[in-house]
């Protein structure tokens, strides 16, 4: 997706420099919410205001969704089908790989140390193991980063 | 009503999604599997591996094909599904939306600020764990099959499992292909054998 909206943001049409594209992106991936989307959202206020915003995010969603939902709908008909069937059942596996591999990938790019090694320990088995939900999980980590960034901040101030 | 409780539930996993698409799979698997109980298991990595083959952000196309499926499965007609759908995918980019157009210039300016990278870098951190978790979830006997129902299942799903693990980490390998791959080794051993 970031090639093909560089492509057409900073090459094609030239209404962002590289130095604001890549802002932009580093912004979307800190805000909370779907990368593309956010990205949609910025481009499309900064160029337009908030129509801009609203058409950009817009145009950015619509398609996919009209894809899966025909998908959706194509495989809710098929229900039962020995043939579909089959064919989801060597895939499942496959499914929950995919979402593992990506544990690994992330834990690099977060930085993990034998410091902080416990907090993705200690958050993983909390929403596995005590069923806590992760949107508390996510608050507190939230929480207890500000705090923490609010020492680190003071320390920096008065060394 | 199943179409507030929708809307709600989309709006807060929207907010909360930090981190990524794997981050929104994690999500929506623990509302919508583990605590609405709307979708099983089986249902959901099969919305996962359909989300995956499938153009646009995966985040979107597990919002709108869960947000179906969930209204179907409450009995509803599947045209009230399509509704399901868009207020799913809707509601799942409402708060960032309105969160982008209130701080986005405020964090453009402070992104170097000690306070919003420790934010982020806990966050991160966190993330890893909550998308473990929800690897861990997934793996049980309704999408890998049982020793005593099926061992041969188990036994394949688990080959498969590590194949995919393995060539996705270490060869990058992209995901459309091994799902495909895995979809032509179910349709052979499952259905012709």
């Amino acid at each position: 997706m970031i090639p093909l909206m560089e492509k057409e943001l900073v090459d094609r049409h030239q209404w962002l420099t590289n130095e604001e594209f890549m802002d932009i992106i580093s912004l979307s991936q800190t805000m909370p919410g779907i990368f593309a989307a956010n990205m949609a959202t910025h481009v499309g206020w900064r160029l337009r205001g908030i129509p801009g915003a609203i058409f950009s995010v817009l145009g950015n969603i619509l398609m996919p969704i009209v894809i899966i939902l025909a998908l959706a709908a194509g495989l809710y008909f098929l229900q039962g089908n020995e043939v579909v069937e089959a064919i989801f059942k060597g895939v499942r596996p496959v499914v929950v790989a995919l979402i593992a591999a990506p544990v690994f990938r992330m834990a690099k790019t977060a930085h993990i140390t034998r410091y902080n090694f416990w907090i993705p320990v200690v958050a993983a088995l909390l929403i596995w193991l005590l069923k806590v939900s992760p949107i508390w999980v996510i608050l507190v980590s939230g929480i207890s980063g500000f705090v923490y960034g609010k020492y680190l901040e003071k320390k920096e101030v008065q060394p | 009503m199943i179409f507030w409780k929708l809307f709600y539930i989309f709006c807060k996993i929207g907010i909360f999604n930090f981190g990524g698409g794997y981050a929104m799979i994690a999500l929506i698997e623990d509302e919508v599997v583990e605590k609405q109980g709307w979708i099983t298991a089986t249902e959901f990595t099969d919305i996962v591996a359909t989300s995956q083959i499938t153009p646009g952000p995966i985040g979107i196309n597990v919002a709108t094909y869960a947000g179906y499926t969930a209204v179907v499965n409450a009995g509803y007609d599947p045209v009230w599904g399509v509704l399901g759908a868009f207020l799913s995918s809707f509601s799942v980019i409402l708060l960032p939306f309105v969160l982008m157009l209130l701080i986005s210039s405020f964090i453009l300016k402070n992104k170097n600020h000690v306070v919003v990278k420790t934010i982020m870098s806990v966050l991160k951190l966190t993330v890893v764990g909550l998308i473990a978790a929800a690897a861990m979830l997934l793996v049980n006997t309704d999408t890998f099959g049982s020793f005593d129902h099926n061992a041969v299942q188990l036994f394949l799903s688990i080959g498969l499992f590590a194949i995919a693990f393995f060539a996705s980490l270490k060869w990058k390998t992209n995901p459309i292909l091994l799902i495909l791959l895995s979809g032509v080794v179910g349709f052979v051993v499952y259905y012709l054998i």
